[in-house]
Order: C-alpha cells, then sequence, then structure tokens
C-alpha cells in the first residue's frame, strides 16, 4: 500500500534521469563502446580490449597535447581567479553603478563562444586587427599565425577576457553574502585592508571561489571552439590542446578507437583532478 | 576609559533632511567614566543607529561626540578605542580561539609575551580556558559571542564597550548567567559599558542608568528604579515594567482626580493644565486588593511562578494587577485600591507634576 | 479529536534525534514544547506535520493510523520563527492563499479573510505588502495564514523568538484567547519559560530528544518530576546543590537543617536539593526558616525586584527579592529559605520530595 505512494516521487524525478541519460549516460557509453573496440563500416565491431589505451597512453602526441593543456589552464587560473577576486573587490556594493558593472561583467559571457574566437582573430590580425595594428606601431614582432609566442599571448589574453567575468560574478555573490557586522568587527578591531581580506573575504568566499575554480579548471581543459576560430591550433601543433588534438584525431583521421580512448582518459583526469581539489580545499570543512 | 558626551546629534539616512526622515534627533547625553548604560526601545526607536556612532561607524549629520571632553567627530573607529559586540557573534571562521581573542592585540602590534598574558587573563575570566587552542567556528552560540566579547575586553586601554543586542540569540537559561557575567565584568573592569536592547528585563538589570529612546528621541534617562517608579512619559511606563503600565481615562474634579467616580488621587495641581486630554497611569504592581475601593470582575489570573498576573475589569475597562505568589485572589469579585504614591496623572503622555 | 503519538522515535545513522516517546493531545488544547535549543523541539515538531516519517512508532489522528500520511493530506498549519509570507503578495491575498489553492467560492474568501484578519488586528494593513509592515504584523499575517483554513493541528516553532519584547508580550497574551475559540490542537514550541507560563494550557518539557515531562502548565512549573524540568523552567535560574542527607537531616555546605515534618524520616544519603531564587528571602517569616549568611557578588535591580547574586562558603546563590536593594559587593547579608520550598532530586535526577 505504502509503496504505491512512495512510487509516485519517482514520476517527478524522471525528466531529469532522462536528461541526464540523453546528455551525459548515453554519449559516454558509445565512447566507451568505440574505446574497446574497432569498427570499419556498417556497424561491424570486433573487440580489441584495451589496445587503444596502450597505444594512447604510449604515444608522444597525447602526452604533448596535455601538457600544452595543463601548461594552459595553470596559467589561465593563475590570471583569471586574483584578477576576478580583485575586480569583485573593488566593485560597488551599493547605488547605480552595481547594474552597470553587472551588465558590463556579463557582455562576454553572452558572445557565443565561436564567435568570440572570429572577433579576436580579427582584433588581433597582424598589422591589420586593432592589436595587431599597434602591437606593431610598439615594435613588436607580433603574428599569432606564424609565432608560437604571438598565438600562446593571443588564446591566453581571449581567455581572461572571455571569462573573468565569470570569476567575477560568482565572487562578487559571494561578498555580498558577508553581513556588515562582520566588518564593523573588523574596523573596531582595527584590522587592516589585507587582514580583512584575508580572515574574512577569503575565509567567507572560499565556497563560491571553489566553485569558481573548479568551473574554470573543467571549461579550459574542455576548449575548443576558440582557439580552433583563433588559431585552428597552429602554428604547427603549438596550440593544440587536448580537444583540439582529439577532434583532430577523431574526424581529421577518422581514428575513432584512438580517439574514444584518448576522451576517456581525459574523462577520467578532469574527474581525478576536480576530485583532488575538491577535497583538499574543502577538509576541515565542518562535518 | 573615558567620559563620553553627545552633543545635538541628529542623524539622518537620506540625504533629504526634512522632520520625518530624522533616524535620531536632539540627542543630548552624558555618560560618565566606567559606568554601566543601557539605550532601550522598540526596534527602528534608533538606539542602534546611536551606538554606531558612537563606535563611529556611523558619521552623524550633526552634532559632536566627545571622549573625555575631547571633540572625536571626526576620528576613525580605530582611533576611537572602542569595542563593539553585535547581535549575531562575529567569530574569524579561520582562526582558533586564541588567534580570534589576541587578533585586536596583533592588529595594535603588541609584543607577543603581552598578548599571551592578556589573552590568558581574558580566557579564564570568560571560561574559555580549556577550548583556546580550538578552532573557533564550531563552538555554540554563547561561546562565540564569549569571543566577540572577549576581543573587546582583551584590549589594555578600551573608551567603552558597545553591546547591540548581545543576548538575542543565547537561550534563556545561558542568558541569565551570561547577562550576570558582563555585570560582574563591568564592576570588575570598571570599563564603560553601553548596552543596546529592546528587553527591558536585560537593560533595567545591566544598566545604572538607562536611556528609553522612543522615534528617534530620548524620552527619559534615568536609573532603573526611577524608571520604574516614575516614569516620565507614558510610553515609559508602557515599556518599561511587564507588564506595562495601566493607563485609564481621568476626570478633575475641585482639585482631586477621579477614574470612573473613584476620587485617586487629591490636591492635585490642575490650574497649569489647559490641556484636557489627561490620563492616569498606574503600575500593576501598585494596585491591591482591599475591602473597600474600586468594585470590579475578575477575568483571569495567570501563575507565573514568583508572582501572579490578575486582569480585572470596571465598566468596559481593563486594568492589570501584578501579585506577589502568596496572595490569595477572590473569585469573581473583588474591590481593589490604587496606592496614591505610584498614582500619576499624564498631560499628552506626558507626566503632570 | 486527539492526536496520539506511540512509541515514536527519529534517529539517522549516527545519532538519536527523538528517543522512543508516548504523548497523547486532547482536542482544543494548547500544548507549549519547551526545551533548549537543539533538545529535539523541531525534529517532534516535524514528524507530527509529517514533514519527516518517524524511524519507529505510530501517529494516530483521531484513532485513525496518519503515520505514513504526507503532509499534504495531514491539514495542519505551521508557523516558523523567521516571518514568512509571499513578498510579492499583498496581506489580504497572503491570509486568502490556503483557501485560494483549496479552490473556496471568493465570496467565502472575502469573508473569511476579514474574520481572520480583524481577529489578528491587520483591517488596517491588508493591502499591503509583507515588507512594508513591522515584524510583528509579518508575523500576523503568517499567523493568520495558519489560522484561515480551519486546520485540525496548528504548529508553531518559537513564534516570537525574532520580535521586540512588548510585540511578544501583547501577542502571548492574546494566542491563548485566539486559539480557545477554535476546534485545534495547538502545539507551541519554544525555548522560553515565560511563553509556557503565560501561554498557559499544557506543557511537554523535550530534553535531548527525551520527553520528560507532560502535564498542565501550573502543575509541571510547581511539581516538576525531573530536575531538568525545573531547571527549565525557571527564569532566573535554579538555586541546585549537592548535598547529604542523613535521616531526614540535609547538610548542603555546611548548612544544616530538618525537612518538614511530613516528609519520612529515613530519607538519607546523596542527592541535589534545589531552591528557587524567589524563595530566597532576605527577611526571617517563620521561626524555622533556614539562614544563610551571604556575601554579596552582584546585584540585578530591574525596577521592581532585585537579583542577588551571593557566595557562601565557596558556592553560589541566586535570590530574587521583591523590592529594591542595593547591597555593595562583598556587602554581607543574611538571607532565609523555607524547607519546604526545597524541592529534592535523588541521583537520577527524579523528584524525591
Amino acid at each position: 500500500m505504502n509503496k504505491v505512494q512512495n512510487n509516485k516521487a519517482w514520476f517527478f524525478i524522471l525528466p531529469v534521469i532522462f536528461l541526464v541519460a540523453f546528455n551525459a549516460v548515453i554519449p559516454l557509453m558509445t565512447v566507451v563502446n568505440y574505446a574497446f573496440q574497432e569498427t570499419f563500416n556498417n556497424n561491424i565491431f570486433t573487440w580489441q580490449g584495451t589496445k587503444w589505451f596502450e597505444n594512447i597512453l604510449r604515444s608522444e602526441r597525447f602526452y604533448a597535447a596535455f601538457g600544452r593543456q595543463l601548461l594552459f589552464t595553470f596559467i589561465i587560473l593563475l590570471i583569471q581567479i586574483p584578477l576576478g577576486v580583485f575586480i569583485a573587490l573593488s566593485m560597488p556594493k551599493k547605488g547605480f553603478g552595481v547594474s552597470i558593472c553587472l551588465v558590463l561583467m556579463s557582455m562576454p559571457l553572452l558572445i557565443p563562444w565561436n564567435v568570440v574566437g572570429a572577433m579576436w582573430n580579427i582584433f588581433a590580425l597582424p598589422r591589420i586587427g586593432f592589436l595587431g595594428h599597434y602591437l606593431a606601431l610598439l615594435g613588436f614582432d607580433y603574428n599569432f599565425t606564424q609565432s608560437i609566442y604571438a598565438a600562446w599571448f593571443t588564446v591566453i589574453l581571449m581567455d581572461v577576457w572571455h571569462w573573468t567575468s565569470l570569476v567575477v560574478l560568482l565572487c562578487y555573490a559571494g561578498l555580498c553574502a558577508i553581513p556588515d557586522p562582520f566588518y564593523q568587527a573588523a574596523k573596531i578591531d582595527g584590522a587592516s585592508r589585507w587582514a580583512v581580506f584575508k580572515y574574512i573575504e577569503l575565509p567567507k568566499m572560499k565556497k563560491v571561489l571553489t566553485i569558481a575554480i573548479l568551473l574554470r579548471f573543467m571549461d579550459s581543459f574542455m576548449i575548443y571552439t576558440e582557439p580552433f576560430v583563433l588559431t585552428g591550433g597552429g602554428p604547427g601543433n603549438a596550440t593544440a590542446f587536448l580537444s583540439i588534438d582529439l577532434v583532430k584525431m577523431a574526424l581529421g583521421q577518422f581514428d575513432l578507437g584512438n580517439a574514444a580512448a584518448m576522451s576517456l582518459v581525459y574523462f577520467l583526469i578532469v574527474l581525478l583532478l576536480s576530485w583532488i581539489f575538491y577535497s583538499v580545499v574543502m577538509k576541515g570543512e565542518d562535518k | 576609559m573615558a567620559n563620553i558626551k553627545l552633543e545635538n546629534i541628529n542623524h539622518s539616512y537620506s540625504l533629504k533632511t526634512e522632520n520625518n526622515s530624522w533616524a535620531v534627533k536632539n540627542i543630548n547625553l552624558e555618560w560618565a567614566d566606567g559606568g554601566a548604560y543601557a539605550l532601550l526601545g522598540p526596534s527602528g526607536c534608533g538606539k542602534t543607529t546611536l551606538l554606531n556612532i558612537i563606535s563611529g561607524l556611523i558619521t552623524p549629520t550633526q552634532g559632536v561626540i566627545k571622549f573625555n571632553d575631547l571633540d572625536i567627530s571626526n576620528k576613525l573607529t580605530i582611533e576611537r578605542d572602542i569595542g563593539q559586540i553585535f547581535q549575531f557573534p562575529v567569530i574569524y571562521d579561520t582562526m582558533t580561539v586564541y588567534e580570534n581573542l589576541a587578533f585586536p592585540l596583533k592588529n595594535k602590534k603588541f609584543e607577543e609575551g603581552f598578548i599571551k598574558k592578556q589573552v590568558q587573563k581574558i580566557s579564564e575570566i570568560l571560561d574559555l580556558g580549556s577550548i583556546l587552542n580550538n578552532n573557533a567556528k564550531n563552538l555554540t552560540v554563547d561561546q562565540k559571542q564569549k569571543i566577540s566579547l572577549g576581543r573587546g575586553l582583551v584590549r589594555p586601554k578600551v573608551n567603552a564597550l558597545l553591546f547591540d543586542e548581545p543576548l538575542t540569540v543565547i537561550d534563556p537559561h545561558l542568558k541569565w548567567l551570561l547577562k550576570s557575567k558582563l555585570k560582574e565584568l563591568q564592576k570588575q573592569f570598571n570599563t564603560t559599558m553601553i548596552y543596546v536592547t529592546h528587553d527591558q528585563t536585560e537593560a533595567l538589570t545591566f544598566a545604572d542608568k538607562v536611556v528609553v529612546m522612543h522615534e528617534g528621541e530620548v524620552v527619559q534617562s534615568g536609573t532603573p528604579t526611577e524608571l520604574f517608579e516614575k516614569p516620565n512619559h507614558l510610553f515609559v511606563g508602557h515599556f518599561i515594567g511587564s507588564p506595562g503600565i495601566n493607563i485609564l481615562p481621568c476626570e478633575i474634579k475641585e482639585n482631586s482626580a477621579f477614574f470612573l467616580d473613584y476620587e485617586i488621587k487629591k490636591n492635585v495641581n490642575i490650574k497649569s493644565i489647559k490641556d484636557k486630554n489627561i490620563k492616569i497611569g498606574i503600575r500593576p504592581e501598585f494596585i491591591h486588593f482591599s475591602e473597600i475601593g474600586i468594585p470590579v470582575d475578575i477575568i483571569s489570573v495567570r501563575y507565573l511562578g514568583k508572582c501572579k498576573i490578575v486582569d480585572v475589569v470596571i465598566r468596559n475597562i481593563n486594568l492589570k494587577l501584578v501579585l506577589n505568589d502568596q496572595t490569595h485572589v477572590p473569585e469573581k469579585k473583588a474591590h481593589i485600591k490604587f496606592s496614591e504614591k505610584y498614582t500619576y496623572l499624564y498631560s499628552n503622555n506626558y507626566l503632570v507634576n | 479529536m486527539s492526536l496520539n503519538l506511540t512509541n515514536i522515535s527519529k534517529k539517522n545513522l549516527f545519532e538519536t534525534h527523538i528517543y522512543s516517546s508516548n504523548l497523547i493531545l486532547e482536542k482544543n488544547s494548547i500544548n507549549v514544547l519547551l526545551g533548549p535549543t537543539l533538545s529535539g523541539k523541531t525534529t517532534l515538531m516535524r514528524l507530527i506535520a509529517g514533514l519527516d516519517e518517524p524511524s519507529t512508532g505510530k501517529i494516530y489522528f483521531n484513532e485513525k493510523d496518519i503515520t505514513k500520511d504526507k503532509v499534504q493530506k495531514r491539514n495542519v498549519a505551521m508557523v516558523y520563527q523567521q516571518f514568512i509570507n509571499y513578498p510579492s503578495l499583498t496581506v489580504y491575498e497572503n491570509i486568502a492563499s490556503p483557501l485560494r489553492v483549496l479552490k473556496h467560492e471568493p465570496d467565502f474568501i472575502h469573508q473569511k479573510v476579514i474574520e481572520v484578519a480583524s481577529l489578528l488586528k491587520l483591517n488596517n494593513f491588508l493591502e499591503k505588502r509583507p515588507h512594508q509592515l513591522s515584524g510583528g504584523q509579518q508575523q500576523r499575517t503568517a499567523l493568520a495564514r495558519a489560522l484561515i483554513k480551519n486546520a485540525d493541528l496548528i504548529l508553531l516553532d518559537e513564534p516570537l523568538a525574532n520580535l521586540d519584547f512588548k510585540l511578544r508580550e501583547e501577542l502571548r497574551e492574546e494566542l491563548p484567547k485566539i486559539f480557545t475559540k477554535r476546534d485545534c490542537i495547538v502545539i507551541y514550541a519554544t525555548t522560553d519559560p515565560m511563553d509556557a507560563l503565560l501561554i498557559g494550557g499544557n506543557t511537554i518539557v523535550i530534553n535531548e530528544g527525551k520527553i520528560v515531562q507532560y502535564g498542565k502548565t501550573i502543575d509541571v512549573y510547581k511539581n516538576p518530576s525531573d530536575l531538568i524540568s525545573a531547571k527549565v523552567f525557571n527564569d532566573p535560574p535554579l538555586n541546585v546543590f549537592e548535598s547529604r542527607i542523613k535521616n531526614g537531616i540535609v547538610n548542603i555546605n555546611n548548612i544544616e537543617f530538618h525537612l518538614s515534618k511530613s516528609v519520612s524520616k529515613n530519607l538519607s544519603g546523596n542527592y541535589k536539593v534545589c531552591i528557587r531564587p524567589h524563595h530566597l528571602k532576605n527577611k526571617k517569616e517563620e521561626i524555622d526558616d533556614v539562614e544563610i549568611e551571604g556575601k554579596v557578588r552582584i546585584c540585578e535591580i530591574n525596577g521592581s525586584e532585585t537579583l542577588i547574586h551571593f557566595d557562601y562558603n565557596k558556592l553560589n546563590y541566586t535570590s530574587l527579592i521583591n523590592g529594591i536593594f542595593n547591597y555593595s559587593i562583598q556587602d554581607t547579608v543574611k538571607f532565609y529559605f523555607k524547607p519546604s520550598n526545597c524541592l529534592i532530586f535523588n541521583s537520577n535526577n527524579k523528584i524525591t520530595v
């Protein structure tokens, strides 16, 4: 009798189950399918065991892409997180300035990713684009289609422009949630600006900051569209991050088995790193 | 420690300063060094604003604040050397109890040895000694509030300690203990303490002198006994005492004050009273049952342990009596008598002398 | 109408929130659930409301098993400590909302809203929105919403905790009157013993997930069955002393006295002797009053009465005396109490005398 009643609740979460199934479980299982088998056509599959994985883990190409990816993620986190926190701290807490700041901040987030790539492509065109023109005037030999450094510089600058706002908005929300008495007590205790940041703002922002870092970490690991449109992974393979390399392998070379194995390895790396990060940060939180 | 003087303080939160937008107005107060004071009033009466003006968290629109006759109106909060304790405990999550207590001293660049001695002393007084090395985050509310208090007490030179409804979030039982502790500390340290609250019991038991505020203004300032026995304003009568003062209609005939047909006060100087809006104010504690007097019907008796509250009615006018727990309450009908000494007349809410 | 909890308990993997308890609440009763923070009040209310399912036991309403019924089926209304109203709706629509959900006729709804609003004195605010109201009015709106749908069970979880003292006093007086007119069972959770005494009805004392005592409020106050109910029910805190009793002679801290004649002479062993603060007086009233010569630690005067903390032989005593006594710290004062006013609990904290 009671069972029937309880089962009703399941109907309410069915939509979510379908949604998760369609956008996560089923695609993932397809990839798993390809990762352990070989297929040529007509959907004929032959079992390959861990062959593709062994291939991938032995290939220099994978480690090179992985290395580039780690470096890229590390650099953008290093820039975006402190910059985001800094901007959030300097934003006004009340008055009409708040809405202006919020609108300005959300603008980059509203632009489609491929448009961002295209915009920056034109913006940074050597000698013709706005950025390219002025850098050339200043005497820099700037050409992101030829110089590795210029390409990295441009990709990183673009990512910072595009995504720092997300960190800002999250931190700003965290800051706004700190009750006034905390600041007042700090004033009374004679705390310096730095002490207020270290002992009040940072601890109170810890949770949103963790979310911001995780989001930026995962997103930057998946970065594809913008560098693809901007540099196409070049010059050479200099900006071919994991996703770009993966797509090249899967669609360019139609090497589905290796690509599937690589994406699984890739997926596990993101999962593992996120988990390690999260547990380290949340250690010592209240039970 | 300091003598605190507020001169002609007015403050408005909005830029326009029309008459009705003052959060506090015409405040002139002087608090002696080492006293225990309370600001009492309902929420929105301006008491917290006034407290923040003293600590410098708010700069008043007009007026001067003096510590020891020195104008400090333009000084920053840090320079004023005060401690403030808020309604919700403010603790630094990432620090231990020790570090929390040492924080104000570290900011003032005291030497390590002195800080250690001072923190040790304060933690013993507040019974925090056993948890000094615990993380401050996972403590109970009353312990956290003690830490907030400790950060105020720990400083060797404090002009005043300000309390903004510090016991609101504490259970009644612990509230009594903390309240007595505060009072003891006040006597022990002789620090000027200003305590803001809406709870009359807290204000009266803590302070030597209570300032009652109503709609941004001070209505009466006096010792707990004065406020209780002779309220200057009907609001004070109502707000202090639980239940508050009985407010009754009054008629003046030939130098005597009458409640309905009963003469309750003789030799009233009516010549000075032009206004007809006269009310009688008598505290429930000062009405007694007697053999003769005003006949009333008893509606209900509520037993509160140490006392009884009796509701009576006469011609649709309700009165309350507060009696000692051992006093016998007659059934249904009775006579009551007002003690004349504590029966006051009020004209337009103000006491008629 | 009756609510019957049989062997109700609530636990999760790690801890027990409510130990197996039995409780029968009668129709038209107001029941105060009294206990300190985290004693299990809210958990018990959630079980009664049907927001949680008990781990063991059954809940019967009018003899019908409703243990597995969800909250929607139980016809309960709940009011919380926070003032919870729909911010975008007017007070009128807020009050009407439960009936709108039940799809009643507009005329009927209008009539009910007006009726409930006048009961809670909200007539003049019906067109306002919650944020334009004071805290007291917001909580009145929440109460009105709870009252309008004729719920069988009305659960109030510390409804007055966030209100100013005077507003609390006012609502405390009105609530029992409002509820006695309705056909429902009211459960009112609070940490404040004054709430229980002023609201009257029945009291359920709860502590650490156990129901300690249940009975008429006055009976629970006068005859606590357990040290915990005696402590919870005392405002200011009870004096509790460890003592040795030998053949009916009590020895606390080298003060010796005989228990009253009616008590068995054979009583011997270790007991806890408790004296209520207002039973410790500074006047000798009867010949066999026991004398303590105390050293005053601190005096708190609250207008009409004085709370005196004093020490005798390293033990702290608290005395609440009617009238004003301005003793200085370290004064020696004689206090008296009647042996018949002592509450004596055995080592299991159960009442003995």
